[in-house]
C-alpha cells in the first residue's frame, strides 16, 4: 500500500485560482499561450496512466489563447475565464473535434457544431483543452464503461474516479485542467466529484442548455462543472447558465453571479439533515467525515435540524425504470445512418441497423435498453413506467415539502468511498447503489453542490452533498463554501 | 394496474425485447443478461410496496409547482440550421441530400 500511495501522491496537484490566473492574464505577467502549453505538457506527462483525456483539440486552444493574449496586449475588456484551460466531458460536441460520448458506435464522428455549454465557455474566453473520457453514453459510476479504457482516479490510481464523468472529475484533481464539464443524470457529476476530492455541481434541471449534449435520458440530464474550490465552480455556472432557444427545457429565469452568491456568509441558514441518507450501507468513516461538516456548519451558525425523506429508498427503481425508458428512445438513433460506423456484413435494412448497434454498443449500454425497452413494452408499460413516475412525484413533493422548512439539505454524496477498479464490475446492481444518495435530486429536478469534506483514513476523498430547492444554486453554494473553509482533514 | 411487477423475463422475452430494440444478442451473452435483468427487476419491485392510487405520474418537473419553471418554446419562424454538406459528410454513405442505406425492398 504505501508504494501505492507514494505513486499515487504524483498524481494529484491542486489548480491555482480562477482569480490568481485571471489576474497574471490580464496583466500580461502570463500568457494564455504558456499557460495552455503547459497544461498540454502536463497532460502529456500524466495522461497515459490516468486517461482522463480522449482526444485534444490543441489547435483551437492555441488560437484562442493566442486571441486572448492579442486582447490582453490591447487592453481590450476579457471574459471571465480569459485564458482558463478547461476540458470539456465527450458527451459534449465540439465543432469539429471526436464526440464518441465513450462510445464505439460514435467512433470517427466530427459534429458540425457547438454545444451552447461549450460555445459559451468559449465566449467568456476559455481555451478548451479537449474531450474528456466517460462512461458509455453516461452510463455507469465508475468509468469503467468506457469503450476507450477505464480513467484512473489520481488519489489512489488502483481505484475508480467515480462516473460516469469520471475524465471530467479525475482532470480537475490532477490539475489537467482548471476547471471542467460534465453531465449528470443521476450523479454522473457528484459521485466522481466526491471521488475525487473536487467540487461539482449539479444545476437545476432547466438552467443549463442542454443543446449539443449527447441525450442519455432527457428528463433528467443535465450539464454542469467542475472545478478545483467552489467560488469557482459558481463562477462557471454563471457562465453556462441561462435560457437557450435551442433548449425548449432550459429556463427563463435571469442568471444570478453565483460566485457573489457563494460569499456570503452561511451564518442563519436552516440546514436539513434527512436520516435516511445515514441508515444502512453508508460507510462509518464516510459518516463520521459527514459528521463533522455537518458540526462545521453549526459552528458557521447554520440551524441544523432533522428532515425526512421517507421514500428515499424508492428511488434507484425508481431512476433506473425512467432512465432506462428513456434511454431506450433516445439511443434508438445510432443505427449506422447518419453518423458512426457501419456494418459491413449486412444485406438487409434491418440486419444493418443491428449489426451496427451490436458491434458499437457495450453491455452496459445494451442492459440498460433492454431494460428500458422492456419497460415500455406492451402490458408493462404500467406496472413499470408508469408506476415509477408515479413514484417521482411522490419523492419530489417530499423535497417540496422539506424545503419549505429548511433552506438547503446536507447528505453524503456517495455511501462509500472511491472502490477499486474491477469491484462492481460483475454485478450492475452493486454498482447503480453507487448512485443511492444522488438519484433523488436528480428525479425531484433540484440543485446541488458536492464539496469535498475530509477523507478516510486511507486518505481517500469525502463528499458532502448540499441540496437546494429548484433555482436556489445560491444556497447550496453558500453552505458548501462554508464546509470548504472549515478546512476538515 | 395490468401485470403485477412480479414477471420473471424467459429467455423468449429478452429475445423479443432484443428485436424491439434493434439489438442482437449472442447465445454468450444471453444468459447474462437474463440473470442481469431478473436481478434488476427482482430490485425495483419493491415499489409494488407503495400505494400510488391517484398519484399523478410526473414525466418532467417543469410540471412541478414551485419548480424550474414552464418549458419556454421559441418562435415559430425559419431560421438558418446547420449546413446540409456538414451533416452528410458525417454518414457512413450519402448521395447529394440523401442517406444512402441497403436495399428495403426486395423485387
Amino acid at each position: 500500500m504505501s508504494g501505492e500511495a507514494k505513486s499515487a501522491e504524483s498524481y494529484v496537484e491542486k489548480p491555482k485560482t480562477l482569480a490568481e490566473l485571471r489576474a497574471g492574464i490580464t496583466s500580461g505577467r502570463t500568457k494564455a499561450i504558456d499557460l495552455a502549453a503547459n497544461y498540454y505538457e502536463r497532460i502529456e506527462k500524466k495522461n497515459p496512466r490516468l486517461n482522463a483525456y480522449l482526444w485534444l483539440t490543441k489547435e483551437r486552444a492555441l488560437e484562442q489563447a493566442a486571441r486572448v493574449d492579442d486582447a490582453a496586449a490591447k487592453g481590450d475588456p476579457l471574459g471571465v475565464l480569459a485564458g482558463i484551460p478547461v476540458g470539456i466531458k465527450d458527451v459534449l460536441v465540439m465543432r469539429g473535434a471526436p464526440a464518441t460520448a465513450g462510445s464505439k458506435i460514435l467512433q470517427g464522428y466530427r459534429p458540425p457544431y457547438d454545444a451552447t455549454a461549450v460555445a459559451k465557455l468559449e465566449s467568456a474566453g476559455a481555451v478548451l483543452l479537449g474531450k474528456l473520457n466517460c462512461d458509455e453514453f453516461a452510463m455507469g459510476s465508475s468509468t469503467e464503461n468506457s469503450a476507450y479504457g477505464p480513467v484512473r482516479n489520481p488519489v489512489d490510481t488502483e481505484r475508480v474516479p467515480g462516473g460516469s464523468s469520471g475524465g471530467s472529475a479525475a482532470a480537475v484533481a490532477a490539475n489537467l485542467a482548471v476547471a471542467t464539464l460534465g453531465s449528470d443524470t443521476g450523479g454522473s457529476i457528484r459521485q466522481p466529484a466526491s471521488f475525487c476530492g473536487v467540487v461539482g455541481v449539479l444545476p437545476t434541471y432547466g438552467r443549463v442548455s442542454r443543446y449539443g449534449l449527447i441525450a442519455y435520458a432527457s428528463s433528467l440530464d443535465r450539464v454542469g462543472p467542475f472545478a478545483a474550490n467552489v467560488r469557482d465552480a459558481a463562477t462557471l455556472l454563471s457562465v453556462i447558465a441561462g435560457h437557450d432557444p435551442r433548449d425548449a427545457t432550459s429556463s427563463p429565469a435571469p442568471v444570478p453571479d453565483y460566485a457573489a452568491e457563494s460569499d456570503k456568509p452561511a451564518a442563519g441558514l436552516r440546514i436539513g439533515v434527512p436520516a435516511e441518507y445515514f441508515a444502512k450501507g453508508l460507510d462509518p468513516e464516510v459518516r463520521a467525515a459527514i459528521e463533522k461538516g455537518i458540526d462545521a456548519l453549526k459552528s458557521a451558525g447554520c440551524a441544523v435540524k432533522p428532515v425526512s425523506l421517507p421514500n428515499t429508498r424508492y428511488a434507484i427503481p425508481v431512476y433506473y425504470l425512467i432512465a432506462t425508458a428513456e434511454a431506450s428512445a433516445n439511443l434508438a438513433r445510432f443505427d449506422g445512418v447518419r453518423y458512426g460506423p457501419r456494418s459491413k456484413e449486412s444485406a438487409t435494412l434491418a440486419d444493418m441497423y443491428r449489426h451496427s448497434r451490436e458491434e458499437g454498443f457495450g453491455a452496459e449500454v445494451k442492459r440498460r435498453i433492454l431494460l428500458g425497452t422492456y419497460a415500455l413494452s406492451a402490458g408493462y408499460y404500467d406496472a413499470y413506467y408508469l408506476k415509477a413516475q408515479q413514484v417521482r412525484r411522490l419523492l419530489a413533493e417530499e423535497y417540496l415539502r422539506a424545503f419549505a422548512e429548511v433552506d438547503a439539505i446536507v447528505t453524503p454524496t456517495a455511501p462509500t468511498a472511491a472502490f477499486k477498479l474491477g469491484e462492481k464490475t460483475g454485478d450492475p446492481l452493486a454498482m447503480y447503489l453507487a448512485d443511492i444518495y444522488t438519484v433523488t435530486a436528480s428525479l425531484a429536478g433540484i440543485c446541488g453542490v458536492t464539496v469535498p469534506c475530509g477523507t478516510t483514513k486511507a486518505g481517500l476523498p469525502v463528499g458532502m452533498q448540499v441540496l437546494a430547492a429548484h433555482l436556489n444554486e445560491g444556497t447550496a453554494f453558500r453552505v458548501a463554501r462554508a464546509v470548504e473553509a472549515a478546512r476538515i482533514e | 394496474m395490468g401485470i403485477p411487477m412480479t414477471a420473471k423475463v424467459t429467455v423468449e422475452e429478452v429475445q423479443r425485447v432484443a428485436e424491439l430494440a434493434h439489438l442482437e444478442l449472442s447465445p454468450e451473452e444471453t444468459p447474462a443478461m437474463l440473470r442481469d435483468l431478473n436481478a434488476i427487476l427482482d430490485y425495483v419491485a419493491q415499489l409494488n410496496e407503495l400505494d400510488t392510487k391517484g398519484v399523478m405520474p410526473l414525466a418532467q418537473v417543469s410540471e412541478l409547482q414551485d419548480g424550474a419553471g414552464v418549458s419556454v418554446l421559441r418562435a415559430d419562424l425559419p431560421v438558418p440550421s446547420l449546413d446540409r454538406s456538414s451533416v452528410m459528410q458525417q454518414a457512413p454513405e450519402s448521395e447529394g441530400a440523401f442517406f444512402k442505406v441497403p436495399k428495403v425492398i426486395e423485387r
